[in-house]
């Protein structure tokens, strides 16, 4: 594992209204590491993920991915930089207009050259890889939550993204399917040298996933470590934080 | 009265970025032709079939008035001048504004909710000619032909209301009402409907991309897409016509 930071977040700030959400947050993450981003509700971990994937423009700062500043690129550079970082949204955000196996299909047809057979290859391998081979045909509507969680993953995962930023892979999950995913997740990080960055709630699954955890709290990085470190905080926020083993 | 201008001129904006959008590469042909699909044939049936009745009470209408003068004879001729240079295009544009408008505000706000706009930006894919261009193509495109559709079984229906009444023939009846009528009075009026298209496509897109405030919000873009839309169709239109009188004046005659 190499530790030049593959993404850089230096003095970022975005707003909005009056709402400062990220507050001058600096931040480098190394290739191949998995971070975990914590925090209370509303405290900008998932503005900091749409920063990183330039879905959000900051106010200030700048956001540097593979040593590009994100924040001056036109929309077809930005698009050739997204194009290296997969995205499971909180909720999913599958395309409910399309099948399931069509979703995952998606940034295939976008950005490769394959034919038909070729996508429909990778796109069951994607499928059995989340335990969702039987329902490439069925519609997002069709699927239980955990399922379109596991769904979006394949489709994240879809282009082999050197980067896989995650929004809450556990939220609304049984601790079963959770688990499943957290070992998807590590798995990924581990063989395939994936730099993950994962916001969740889920102490056990932050523990599980992340070789490093940030605190953020009011926009800003209260802590920086790894589990144990962020245990023995002397933020009692961060201390009391770590001890309960799901606020989500 | 600020904010109003503010909101104006964001409209305007996101019309001239539609526009200049789809004469930039690259086109997504595949989406547009689903869209043709989905706004031009899906909608063809409601065109159809309205045309057929706005036919059949037109014929009437045109019957009762043309009686007084004894001018039976004119009522094909009428009818399809009536239908082909206003009726047609203005039932057709505010029909579309109900089914299309209607249904791009809130097919665009329930997936800005969902963020799936946002999964479409994620996936290096330019949400905004991936939506709202291909939208625009395709309205423009499929409402003059719709408009068409209306204008024939617009005709067809005049000929149903005539058959019930005096047994006119179909060959009769036709050529009676294509008689009258030049390339200048469908030419202009058919294409003043892209304009139509347009406004239907671009109001509808600008209402749902910027839905806020969840499912009550999809319902608001919904609602005020068919409204906007109608509003500045039937405004658009007084100025088209006056237009197209002063390109074609054989249009006034």
């Amino acid at each position: 594992m190499t530790e030049s930071p593959v993404i850089r977040l230096r003095h970022v700030s975005k707003a909005f209204g009056p709402l400062a959400v990220l507050n001058d947050v600096s931040l480098d993450i190394p290739r191949g590491h998995a971070l975990g981003i914590l925090g209370r509700s509303g405290t900008g971990k998932s503005v900091t993920l749409k920063v990183i994937i330039g879905l959000l423009r900051p106010d200030a700062g700048h956001v540097f991915v593979e040593d590009q500043d994100i924040t001056t690129l036109s929309g077809r550079e930005l698009a050739a930089v997204r194009k290296r970082i997969g995205f499971l949204f909180q909720h999913a955000a599958l395309f409910d207009s399309i099948s399931v196996g069509e979703n995952v299909a998606f940034p295939l047809r976008r950005h490769t050259p394959w034919d038909d057979t070729k996508i429909r290859e990778r796109v069951m391998t994607l499928l059995e890889q989340v335990g969702l081979e039987e329902t490439a045909d069925k519609m997002p509507g069709d699927l239980s939550g955990g399922m379109r969680k596991r769904a979006g993953l394949a489709r994240a995962m879809a282009l082999q993204p050197p980067i896989l930023l995650v929004d809450e892979p556990s939220a609304g999950l049984d601790p079963v399917t959770a688990g499943e995913i957290d070992d998807l997740l590590v798995n990924l990080n581990e063989q395939t040298d994936t730099t993950l960055v994962v916001v969740t709630h889920n102490i056990p699954s932050a523990r599980r996933i992340g070789d490093e955890l940030v605190f953020l709290d009011e926009g800003r990085i209260l802590m920086r470590g790894d589990a144990e470190a962020l245990e023995q905080s002397e933020h009692p926020m961060v201390r009391e934080f770590m001890k309960s083993e799901s606020s989500g | 009265m600020t904010s109003l201008f503010a909101h104006v001129g964001d409209v305007v904006v996101f019309a001239a970025r539609a526009l200049r959008d789809a004469f930039r590469p690259p086109f997504e042909v595949s989406e547009t032709v689903r869209q043709l699909y989905e706004v031009g044939w899906r909608s063809a049936p409601l065109i159809g079939v309205s045309g057929l009745a706005v036919g059949i009470v037109l014929s009437m209408h045109t019957r009762a008035s043309l009686e007084r003068f004894g001018a039976e004879a004119l009522i094909p001729a009428a009818l399809a001048l009536a239908l082909i240079r206003e009726t047609g295009p203005l039932t057709t544009g505010l029909l579309l504004s109900g089914r299309i408008g209607a249904g791009i505000g809130a097919e665009l706000g329930a997936m800005k909710v969902t963020e799936q706009i946002d999964a479409l930006e994620a996936t290096a894919v330019d949400s905004f000619k991936y939506l709202v261009v291909t939208r625009m193509v395709a309205c423009v495109i499929a409402v003059p032909l719709l408009t068409t559709l209306m204008n024939f079984t617009g005709i067809v229906g005049g000929w149903i209301a005539e058959v019930a009444i005096s047994g006119m023939s179909f060959d009769l009846y036709f050529r009676s009402a294509f008689s009258l009528i030049a390339f200048s009075d469908f030419i202009p009026a058919t294409l003043k409907t892209m304009v139509f298209g347009f406004i239907i496509a671009v109001t509808g897109s600008y209402l749902g991309i910027n839905t806020s405030r969840g499912t009550e919000g999809v319902g608001r873009a919904a609602t005020r897409s068919v409204v906007a839309a109608s509003i500045l169709l039937i405004a658009s239109n007084v100025i088209l016509v006056q237009f197209i009188f002063f390109l074609f004046p054989a249009f006034g005659e």
